[in-house]
């Protein structure tokens, strides 16, 4: 047979969803196994398909794509059920479904103690089967399904303590921040379906590439519109205030969706349409622009953060600030390396601060914490791992991803800033991750200050242990994947191949990007293998010094931040403040629109005009109030004549109206 | 033949219902029994349509039309066409729902209830079939006396005053309809639907009178929908109205009417009321969504979310391309099954705890999970998820649309942002967070099995509709593309022609 080999793609999305309707169905009657059984089956499947996919990889004709069902046909319009693979779906199938099922696993233990455990499994597959159709769309509307559908159930993983007002709080701001973002996506696909007739990828990008004069314009307006949506869902600014109160949710779902794959999806998407970014050197400035800004300003409001899983919180945002970096400088493959990068460690950082809290009985400030590294060790060195990763120390899996993106950051045009600020950014990370990791693991034990700890003794428990081995292993496996994961793309500069840029390289290479003078990767050959080491050197050395000075800091002389805090108050009130974003859009956005919509809209016009105008037509309302009391006196008769009544004024006027205009002849 | 009785036999079924139900002895729930039969009777009757209809064959099916009175020509003459189909439908499926959510709701008076509810059925189901104006007028009037003593019967604490305020809203625009109408028969000697689109077309009558004549028509179906700023009769209207006439208050009849009689007959006089409908329709879409933003009564925040869904409507019908209509008339069936099914969601609440003030609720996910699913369902229909039915309307309405209106559009687009403000707004009061006193105290019974047989039909209709729109798309597409502007240049040429100075235009331009 010679016939396109059938890849049964829609079965990687389904699977999770009959896992979903299965467990939401029936996982409350269900045994806890049975639940556990299903929720994992779902995931593990996929896993399996993802492999023998890759193991017949070479053998397809790419873009694969398979059409399933038609999902809306009006007038011209058509956008289907389709499914495509290529090279970046790829990389993204691997990494969702990888780490998703590792984190299946580590929820199973900690989970186990909860409250509507199959509930939560169920929301955790529902996500799963969004995310892959998000990237395993053809299309942008199916792109669209995934991208709100990733949003549901990050506001129903977010709220899942649902007795909690922060949690449903800060589930709504997840969704309606994100709706935000949506409204640059719809209208980004208006204007798709106006200038190209269609949504598909198969159609637009074609169309585009045909058409060398298409500079600009109205792929500008496009390319914004996207990036509107790309930083609602991926937490740049300026709508990233959603995600470090998305920390209410179960830590696990902070590592899946949080911090490796839903997260990511705006990078992706931006990848994706990267044919639209390469035809507009504007769009492609503000995506490095606002990245890089992103990176810098999460950076340092994580310094000032006490809870554990804020200061991850803002180091996700900081670090999808670098993967836009990279493809705001058209190095789409080297965002996308840091993305699966990220995956790695970030997806780590947060399972071993929940297995922190876990072990601690939910305490989460670090204030409260330290010396644990005796306590709960196999915690302790696969954070360890994650940390060193994150902070850009070689030869670990963030050195060579962050190093690739500022990088090609460095050689671009005008990039040099957005190279300093970045490198400045990796100073910060390097900081106040080691912070993160002085204040949990190090020092005097400060665990006894803990009202939670003490308040869990009293009921019998609170001895800090170290966690079960459904919750070590996938952190052992991701600990793996950080610390070697840097041979996926080792930059060439220090005796790397790059592997994973060169294997996206038939997605991003296209002729699109070479029709753009401004964006001819390299243009003036300033790249070059020793300048890659030099930089590389530079960050080490960076990075380096944010790790000594947080060991000053919190190590050495750990009175010292006590006192640098009294003496640049206002610049750490700031920093733990926040800038005031938050209060910021609160007060001058909610507040000012609530009051208008409260007093001048439903009051003055609602209440006062429309209201107003309905009643002086009803004065007669009034009188005729005697007349209403017969209705409600319950006689049937009445409501006979209430019939009669009607009938007959429709008639009375019908037959003056007819007397009349035949008059009028 | 069924099919050339079918109309008739779908339309009196109801009142024929109605007129056994006054019959019968008030004895445990015959009445219920016997209401519940003659509405999945009809509803039932309904599905012969879709399951007959011709596609790809232009004009009315399933037609009847015989003489009725000779002197003035009123004839009987009914018939549906891919408009009005779907519509005729969704009245038999909420027809049964209607009775379901009132079983327990409606413990007094319920032979007039039910009596009254029936014939409103067949005044609903004469509006979407009849093709001759005389009978549509009467049925038009028809569905608003039952519905006008209904609340006026069951009203909360001020049923008289709404059910007035309904009724002078609705009255006094019918009587200019109803001039019009008798103006049309004066000049043209008919009350048929084609031959008045005929009559018209042949350009016979006076522009000035005609302007006039259609806004008479406009206004009528306009107070009807309601659109911005007539609106003033619904959120009373709605509060005070039982679930089940709640449900049918708004939006289906006024929008179809405006399609079939406005669109329809007067296609050059729409055009000019055309830009004010749409500057309406974007007002009235994020006026409704910020003044249900501060509603603390629920009823209240429908009303006014209903306001703004049918505002997407209205923008997607006075648009004239094909999608925007498709995406409109599917947004009519959404917002009968969707808004309809939150309002039975409402009434089962107020069943168990008799208040719908939003402050009284809180932290019910715990006790009620089953109706927290139901709710959250419901309002993500509502919001626009997409593979749910609304998403799809709305998408449509608002591509469709976007040709030539982006400014509109892109105010318009706000509203998918207000829609996920206001409505998790209410499900978090009302749904998360610790328990209020009053959920504490109240004994919190879950959905029991009839509410669960009547909102599951509803749920899984979201779902279908969502993911499987051609089925009724193609329907409807052949009803309203006689509407529709004629579809431009193919989208390529056009991207050229607008957007790009390409190599040709250049030429062009040089030359």
């Amino acid at each position: 047979m010679n016939g396109i080999p059938n890849l049964h793609l829609w079965l990687l999305p389904i699977l999770p969803l009959a896992g979903f309707l299965v467990n939401g169905l029936f996982g409350r009657r269900l045994p806890k196994a049975l639940v556990t059984a299903v929720a994992i089956l779902a995931t593990a499947i996929p896993v399996i398909q993802v492999a023998t996919i890759v193991a017949r990889f070479g053998s397809l004709q790419l873009p694969y794509v398979e059409h399933v069902a038609n999902w809306i046909s009006a007038g011209s319009f058509h956008a289907g059920f389709t499914f495509q693979l290529d090279q970046l779906t790829l990389v993204m199938l691997c990494v969702i479904t990888g780490v998703g099922f590792l984190i299946h696993v580590y929820s199973i233990g900690y989970m186990a103690h909860e409250d509507g455990y199959w509930r939560y499994f169920a929301y955790l597959n529902l996500f799963m089967f969004f995310m892959l159709t998000l990237v395993l769309a053809n299309n942008f509307l199916m792109l669209f399904i995934g991208w709100e559908g990733v949003g549901l159930a990050s506001y129903l993983l977010i709220g899942f303590y649902v007795l909690k007002t922060s949690a449903a709080d800060a589930g709504k701001k997840a969704f309606i921040y994100n709706r935000i973002g949506d409204f640059g996506f719809l209208l980004a696909m208006f204007l798709m379906i106006q200038h190209f007739g269609s949504l598909s990828y198969s159609q637009v990008f074609p169309q585009i590439i045909a058409q060398p004069a298409l500079q600009g314009g109205v792929l500008t307006a496009i390319g914004l519109l996207l990036l509107l949506g790309a930083t609602g869902k991926s937490a740049q600014i300026p709508l990233y205030v959603w995600l470090p109160d998305a920390m209410e949710g179960p830590t696990p779902v902070s590592a899946l969706i949080h911090a490796a794959t839903m997260v990511t999806a705006g990078v992706y998407m931006v990848a994706r349409a990267h044919v639209i970014f390469d035809r507009s050197a504007m769009a492609l400035a503000f995506v490095a622009v606002i990245g890089t800004a992103t990176a810098f300003f999460a950076a340092t409001m994580a310094v000032a953060q006490n809870d554990i899983k804020r200061v991850l919180a803002y180091s996700t945002v900081s670090q999808l600030g670098y993967m836009f970096l990279g493809c705001g400088v058209a190095a789409y493959g080297a965002g996308v390396f840091h993305l699966v990068s990220h995956a790695f460690f970030k997806a780590l950082l947060f399972l071993a601060a929940g297995a922190v809290i876990h072990s601690l009985s939910g305490e989460q400030d670090m204030r409260h914490m330290g010396g644990l590294r005796k306590k709960i060790p196999v915690t302790f060195w696969t954070m360890t791992a994650a940390v060193f990763a994150i902070s850009g120390l070689p030869p670990l899996v963030g050195f060579a991803s962050k190093d690739g993106v500022l990088y090609d950051a460095f050689i671009a045009p005008g990039g040099k800033i957005l190279w300093f600020v970045g490198l400045a950014a990796a100073g910060l990370t390097s900081f106040y991750m080691f912070r993160l990791w002085y204040m949990t693991f190090f020092g005097e034990d400060r665990t006894g200050t803990s009202e939670i700890l003490k308040e869990a003794k009293e009921h019998g428990h609170g001895h800090i242990h170290e966690s079960p081995w459904v919750m070590l292993v996938p952190m052992a496996i991701l600990a793996f994947l950080s610390i070697f994961g840097g041979a996926l793309g080792w930059p060439s500069g220090l005796g790397g191949n790059e592997w994973i840029t060169h294997f996206l390289d038939p997605v991003f290479n296209t002729a699109s990007l070479s029709m753009n003078p401004h964006l001819i990767h390299d243009p003036a050959g300033a790249g070059s293998d020793s300048l890659q080491l030099i930089l590389a050197i530079v960050s080490t050395l960076t990075a380096l010094a944010g790790w000594f000075v947080a060991h000053l800091m919190y190590y050495a002389r750990p009175e010292l931040p006590a006192k640098l805090t009294q003496k640049f108050r206002a610049v750490h009130r700031t920093l733990y403040h926040k800038y005031w974003v938050d209060e910021l859009y609160e007060g001058f956005i909610a507040a000012p629109l609530l009051f208008f919509s409260r007093f001048v809209l439903n009051f003055l016009v609602d209440r006062g005009m429309i209201d107003g105008a309905g009643f002086a037509a009803g004065g007669t309302a009034q009188g005729l109030g005697s007349l209403v009391a017969r209705i409600q006196s319950g006689n049937i008769r009445s409501y006979a004549g209430w019939l009669a009544l009607g009938a007959t004024l429709v008639l009375v006027v019908t037959y003056f109206v007819f007397t009349g205009s035949f008059m009028l002849h | 033949m069924l099919n050339g009785s079918i109309l008739s036999l779908i339309t009196f079924l109801p009142l024929a219902g109605a007129v056994i139900l006054a019959l019968l002895p008030r004895r445990g729930r015959i009445i219920q029994w016997w209401a519940l039969l003659v509405s999945l009777a009809t509803f039932v009757a309904t599905l012969h349509l879709p399951a007959h209809f011709v596609y790809g064959q232009s004009g009315f099916q399933f037609v009847i039309n015989a003489p009725w009175i000779t002197h003035p020509a009123i004839r009987y003459h009914l018939g549906v066409d891919g408009l009005s189909m779907w519509l005729v439908v969704l009245t038999g499926f909420l027809a049964p729902i209607g009775v379901l959510v009132s079983w327990k709701a409606i413990e007094n008076r319920t032979k007039e209830f039910y009596f009254l509810f029936l014939i409103q059925q067949t005044a609903m189901l004469g509006v979407f079939v009849s093709l001759d104006l005389f009978l549509y007028y009467a049925f038009w009037e028809l569905t608003l006396v039952p519905m006008a003593i209904l609340i006026a019967m069951y009203g909360r604490n001020k049923g008289p005053q709404a059910a007035i305020k309904f009724f002078l809203y609705a009255f006094i625009p019918s009587a200019l309809l109803l001039v019009a109408i008798l103006w049309l028969y004066a000049k043209t000697g008919t009350f048929e639907f084609t031959h008045l689109q005929t009559a018209i077309a042949a350009g016979g009558l006076g522009p000035q009178a005609l302007f006039w004549v259609a806004l008479a028509f406009l206004v009528a179906f306009a107070v009807k929908v309601p659109v911005f700023p007539l609106h003033g009769w619904l959120a009373d209207g709605l509060t005070q109205a039982p679930t089940a006439m709640s449900m049918v208050i708004a939006g289906k009849l006024g929008l179809y009417s405006l399609l079939r009689f406005n669109l329809g007959i007067f296609p050059v006089q729409s055009r000019e009321f055309a830009p004010w409908m749409i500057a309406l329709a974007v007002i009235g879409i994020i006026y409704g969504a910020l003044v249900a933003l501060v509603q603390r009564d629920m009823k209240r925040l429908v009303a006014y979310a209903i306001l703004s869904q049918v505002s997407f409507v209205l923008l997607g019908i006075f648009c004239f391309s094909i999608t925007g209509l498709d995406g409109a008339v599917y947004q009519i069936i959404n917002e009968g099954v969707s808004g309809g099914a939150l309002l039975v969601l409402l009434g089962i609440l107020y069943e168990r705890y008799g208040t719908f003030e939003i402050s009284e609720y809180g932290g019910l996910s715990k006790r009620l999970p089953h109706m927290a699913t139901l709710y959250i369902i419901t309002t993500l229909s509502l919001i626009g998820l997409p593979i749910l039915n609304g998403f799809v309307g709305e998408f449509l309405v608002l591509s469709g649309s976007f040709v030539g209106h982006h400014g509109w559009v892109v105010a318009a687009t706000t509203g998918v942002i207000l829609s996920a403000s206001y409505m998790l707004w209410f499900i978090q009061r009302v749904f998360f967070g610790p328990p209020s006193t009053m959920v504490e105290e109240k004994p919190g019974i879950d959905v029991n099995f009839r509410e669960l047989a009547t909102l599951w039909p509803m749920i899984l209709l979201m779902v279908v509709m969502g993911v499987a729109s051609s089925y009724w798309i193609r329907g409807i597409e052949e009803g309203i593309r006689p509407l529709a502007n004629a579809p431009v240049t193919q989208p390529m040429a056009q991207s050229h022609a607008t957007s790009l100075p390409t190599q040709a235009t250049l030429r062009k331009g040089r030359q």
